[in-house]
């Protein structure tokens, strides 16, 4: 990889990771709170009875919020941040744990 | 798209977990060939993108919403294999953190949306390639549409697990209907947010796009006996 190829790269990286930031971390609070297609289905069809609780349905992130922060906008904007940096790590420590060495295994 | 526990009966739920765990399996070997470092953290910022833009729900119809499921966006961006372990890693955080899909039904939201939900996004979209002309708008294109038929395969695979084991008993057929019916509009959205996500990584680094990489060597296609 020539220089003007990993500073485009990182570029691409970081406007990704900064696009993800604004919308897990400021534009989720205006998503739709509509039930999803699935519950909407289990709803009119009749089977929505059979759902559960979640076994983590009180715990400190359920349902996209901070158990505890009151303000809604705040509360579902940090869940969001935590959600897409856990992601994140993760995602990355793998994918860097599986990918091909260059110049190995080709 | 996430089935909570309880809809679906255990047996069922176990078969699927099975299933689910041996295709992420498959797919951690499958992965190793297709991502290197160059594209290993294109992978990673796939997978934390979809996450962030599965909070997004978008109403669809009255009193509905849906949200992109990303099977096949991912598939283009880092290739088949990747993208079910990315979407995997997403539907884990979502569970175990979020408590959004049940953890019983892990297996079955595994296997809807990492497996036939990028399977079927990527095959429409190898097919839709090949009848387009070689060339970089061809590539958003054939994303797209392959998007827009991944969320009713995605539903249709619930309506099969609800065949195999729901825990009520409604008629299959009208849940099939139901869920295809309800999901192509839904698909409508996926289709549009893969479009512009492909787009603009090619814009940025075509290179990099998996979906892509046939077309920039050529010699190898040769090779593959076209």
């Amino acid at each position: 990889m020539n220089k003007g190829e990993a500073k485009k790269s990182n570029k691409l990286l970081i406007g990704g990771f900064i696009l993800s930031f604004f919308l897990a971390g400021v534009l989720s609070f205006y998503a739709s709170s509509s039930h999803d297609g699935l519950v909407k289905v289990a709803g009119e069809i009749g089977f929505i009875d059979s759902a559960k609780d979640h076994s983590f349905s009180s715990g400190p992130l359920a349902n996209y919020g901070i158990k505890g922060v009151e303000n809604q906008r705040l509360s579902t904007g940090l869940a969001g941040v935590i959600g897409i940096t856990a992601t994140g790590l993760i995602s990355y420590g793998l994918f860097y744990v599986v990918r091909r060495k260059n110049g190995v295994e080709k | 798209m996430h089935i909570p526990d309880g809809f679906i009966d255990i047996p069922t739920s176990a078969a699927f977990a099975a299933i689910a765990a041996a295709a992420v399996a498959i797919s951690l070997k499958g992965a190793k060939s297709s991502l290197d470092e160059k594209t290993a953290p294109l992978a990673g910022l796939t997978a934390t993108f979809i996450f962030a833009v599965q909070m997004l729900n978008f109403p669809v119809a009255a009193g509905t919403s849906g949200h992109l499921l990303g099977g096949a966006l991912a598939a283009v961006l880092i290739g088949p294999f990747a993208a079910t372990l990315a979407i995997t890693v997403v539907l884990l955080m979502q569970g175990l953190l979020f408590a959004d899909g049940g953890l019983s039904a892990m297996g079955l939201n595994v296997f809807n949306m990492s497996v036939v939900g990028v399977w079927v996004g990527y095959t429409i979209f190898l097919l839709v390639k090949k009848l387009l002309p070689r060339s970089k708008s061809s590539i958003a294109i054939a994303a797209t549409i392959g998007a827009l038929l991944s969320v009713p395969a995605a539903a249709a695979s619930f309506g099969l697990q609800y065949a195999l084991g729901g825990t009520s008993t409604f008629s299959i057929g009208a849940v099939f209907t139901a869920m295809i019916g309800t999901h192509i509009l839904i698909g409508i959205g996926e289709a549009i947010i893969t479009g512009f996500a492909v787009a603009a990584v090619m814009a940025s680094r075509s290179d990099l796009v998996y979906g892509f990489k046939g077309e920039t060597t050529p010699l190898e296609v040769r090779t593959h006996n076209e």
